[in-house]
């Protein structure tokens, strides 16, 4: 029980919000849909690998769009690509989250001028909540975006009503 | 083999259709050949037994401004020779004989500059687009490629 | 395809109909690697046809060669071509524009060089056996793999900066000389990396289940991957000794010594999968030969002399090729009296190495095409450019 057994003497009951409660547990099992695109797939794989270790933020790697919380656009977008990604995207089930890693993905990277078949970014198809500058950005830097889509999940309200 | 001997036996063999050739003083010595004819040298070249050019290390199209051209390196693995062949056709009608019967390799790369290039590989058993999306217009590495605008509803420059 | 001699029924006595199916697979699918799209023609589980369909990730390299201001430009392009082995890459580029230019280079740049494609070997060899385990279903040398790959890749970004894509490799010369204690501690590595080698080689390659799932599958036969180009370990798998390093040298590979490996078809026949990631393990062990003689006999010298400030080649082309991790990679490249290149094209040799999947998944398995796949080795940034 590590720390919780200190903090808890007595008593069995925790007093939270149930907006707090339900944004922790998002937070914490945010699964990650795996497909990588480009060379950022190999600092993905990194990222995910022994050194870094993303599995200790609860990112688990899922091979269908189903179970996915976030998706994180690891590379080039191309024109033939784009497509695929939004139907991936359409798949995965609410609440969801994107990530856009590295400059291809954000706009077009050094692809901007000339890439007649590349997307200059992916949020010309599907909303985008973290953007990760780099080229490719190190996994450190994917970290760095991951915990700042956590935080922005510990701030959403999932129970309060809102205007549709 | 050198270089030289390589066009000699070419020569020999098919005459006027090795139109002209730099053997000397440049990184790879290579010959024009007349486009038609290129199938016929291809299974030549290949079956020959002192030439035996087994491997088609790689395949590309060019661009020439107002010519299209293909350019063939190949390589012998008994023998350990390269050498260049090189053809060109008129953009507006890029017709050269597929090689795919002669080396399988050469059925990607041809798909590849019909793509990129718009050359016709006359002959070729599935000449189809494989970089592109099959229903992309236009061949981009041609030199007067203009980039669309959109394309299926996404807006293609920055 | 298999013929069905009897109708199957059901219990209640229904005929059930058997036809062949087609079953897409990727552009997002965990075991294409990337986003390969495979359309699978299956006669039950068999597989009758492969159809392999790219470009979603065709990032229009070559028109951007077209583009740059300058020669030295393209050299980050190149990089992000093949994104696993970028130092090849480069040093592809490289040795195709110095034959261009006719440029000598020190000799200090060539053995800087080849100790640096030769960790990008190791380097990439570690991706690929590590996500081939992954499909196979063995996680745990992935883990191993890609602890030692992040040494490498330290060692890199001491020296140029970056962990992925290096820009260091450049024509005529180098982007940065060694730094200090480069040498020790890539001696510190190939000391501590032997170790791994050999624990990961006895836990994956020599695992009865292992075994099971790669040795008689998908079988390249010796004439087939000549006709078909195929290079590297797709190659050398199928039991043909070359090896652009020995037979075709460039830079100085001919000082060293070292032996090419080819497959021997131990565990099956000769050119399948199993032989194939044989090949990939023991070549990592030939690198650190080179490597460890590279590192003793390194020579002193300025790396930056031989770099042309303004490239402006003589009209003509050349095609310069070097053996990759993957395989034969060549730049064809066309110059006219211009500092931009005219055309440059890119042999990849996994785009060239995939082309003959049809021919070698014919009657396998569909679980089987995983392997095969896996065994090829394809990089899609180097398949789609």
């Amino acid at each position: 029980m590590g720390l919780l057994d200190q903090k808890f003497e007595s008593s069995n009951v925790v007093i939270t919000t149930m907006d707090d409660l339900l944004n922790w547990a998002r937070l914490s099992s945010l699964w990650q849909m795996q497909f990588g695109l480009a060379c950022c797939a190999i600092e993905m794989m990194a990222a995910s690998a022994s050194n870094f270790d993303m599995m200790r933020f609860g990112v688990i790697p899922r091979a269908t769009p189903r179970q996915c919380d976030v998706m994180i656009v690891s590379g080039t977008v191309t024109l033939k690509m784009a497509s695929r990604i939004k139907r991936l995207y359409d798949q995965m089930s609410e609440p969801r989250y994107v990530i856009s890693m590295g400059s291809c993905s954000n706009c077009g990277g050094p692809y901007w001028e000339h890439g007649y078949h590349v997307l200059k970014g992916v949020d010309r198809v599907i909303p985008v909540d973290v953007y990760v500058p780099g080229c490719p950005p190190r996994p450190e830097a994917l970290i760095e975006g991951l915990i700042k889509l956590q935080e922005k999940i510990r701030n959403e309200s999932l129970v309060q009503k809102k205007a549709v | 083999m050198t270089a030289q001997e390589i066009h000699d036996i070419l020569k020999a063999q098919f005459g006027d259709a090795v139109l002209e050739a730099k053997l000397e003083n440049v990184p790879d010595p290579f010959a024009k050949v007349q486009a038609d004819r290129i199938l016929d040298i291809a299974a030549f070249v290949r079956g020959d037994e002192r030439l035996q050019f087994d491997y088609l290390m790689c395949l590309s199209g060019v661009d020439y401004k107002g010519k299209l051209g293909v350019t063939y390196h190949l390589y012998s693995m008994v023998h350990r020779h390269k050498f260049v062949l090189k053809v060109e056709v008129p953009t507006d009608a890029p017709n050269v004989p597929s090689v795919e019967s002669v080396w399988k390799t050469a059925d990607w790369h041809e798909r590849e500059a019909f793509d990129l290039y718009g050359l016709n590989f006359t002959g070729h058993p599935d000449l189809r687009r494989i970089l592109l999306p099959y229903d992309w217009e236009g061949h981009p590495l041609r030199k007067d490629y203009q980039t669309p605008e959109y394309y299926n509803g996404m807006k293609v420059p920055y | 395809m298999t013929e069905t001699t009897e109708t199957i029924k059901t219990s209640t006595g229904r005929v059930l109909r058997t036809e062949e199916m087609v079953v897409n697979m990727g552009p997002q699918h965990p075991s294409t690697h990337g986003v390969l799209r495979l359309e699978v023609v299956l006669d039950g589980e068999i597989v009758v046809d492969v159809i392999p369909h790219m470009g979603y990730l065709h990032r229009c390299f070559e028109k951007h060669c077209e583009h740059m201001t300058s020669y030295q430009q393209v050299v980050p392009y190149v990089d992000r071509m093949d994104y696993v082995a970028s130092m090849t890459n480069e040093m592809a580029y490289a040795v195709a524009a110095e034959k261009l230019l006719k440029i000598e280079v020190p000799e200090r740049v060539h053995y800087i060089r080849i100790i640096m494609s030769e960790l990008q070997r190791i380097a990439s060899h570690l991706i690929a056996i590590g996500t081939f385990g992954i499909d196979m279903g063995a996680f745990t040398p992935f883990l191993y793999y890609f602890r030692d790959r992040e040494r490498i890749l330290e060692l890199f970004e001491m020296t140029c900066g970056a962990r992925l894509l290096y820009n260091y490799i450049w024509i005529g010369g180098l982007s940065h000389d060694l730094p200090p204690g480069f040498i020790e501690k890539t001696r510190e590595f190939i000391t501590d990396f032997k170790k791994t080698l050999k624990e990961v080689n006895d836990l994956l390659n020599y695992n009865e289940i292992f075994i099971k799932r790669t040795a008689n599958v998908g079988v390249l036969p010796k004439d087939l991957a000549i006709n078909y180009a195929c290079s590297g370990p797709m190659l050398r798998g199928s039991g043909v000794s070359w090896d652009l390093r020995r037979d075709d040298p460039y830079t100085l590979y001919d000082r060293f010594e070292w032996d090419v490996i080819v497959g021997k078809g131990e565990m099956g026949t000769v050119g399948d999968v199993w032989d194939r990631n044989m090949v990939r393990q023991r070549e990592m062990w030939e690198s650190l030969r080179i490597i460890e003689q590279a590192l003793a006999s390194l020579p002193e010298g300025d790396v930056q002399k031989a770099i042309p400030k303004r490239i402006r080649p003589v009209p003509g082309d050349a095609y310069g090729r070097v053996e990759g991790p993957r395989g034969e990679l060549g730049f064809y490249i066309v110059a006219e009296d211009s500092v931009t290149p005219y055309r440059i094209k890119a042999r990849a040799p996994a785009f060239v190495n995939l082309s003959v999947i049809n021919e070698i998944s014919k009657g396998a398995m569909l679980a089987d095409l995983v392997a095969i796949i896996g065994s090829i080795d394809i990089v899609l940034g180097e398949v789609d450019r």
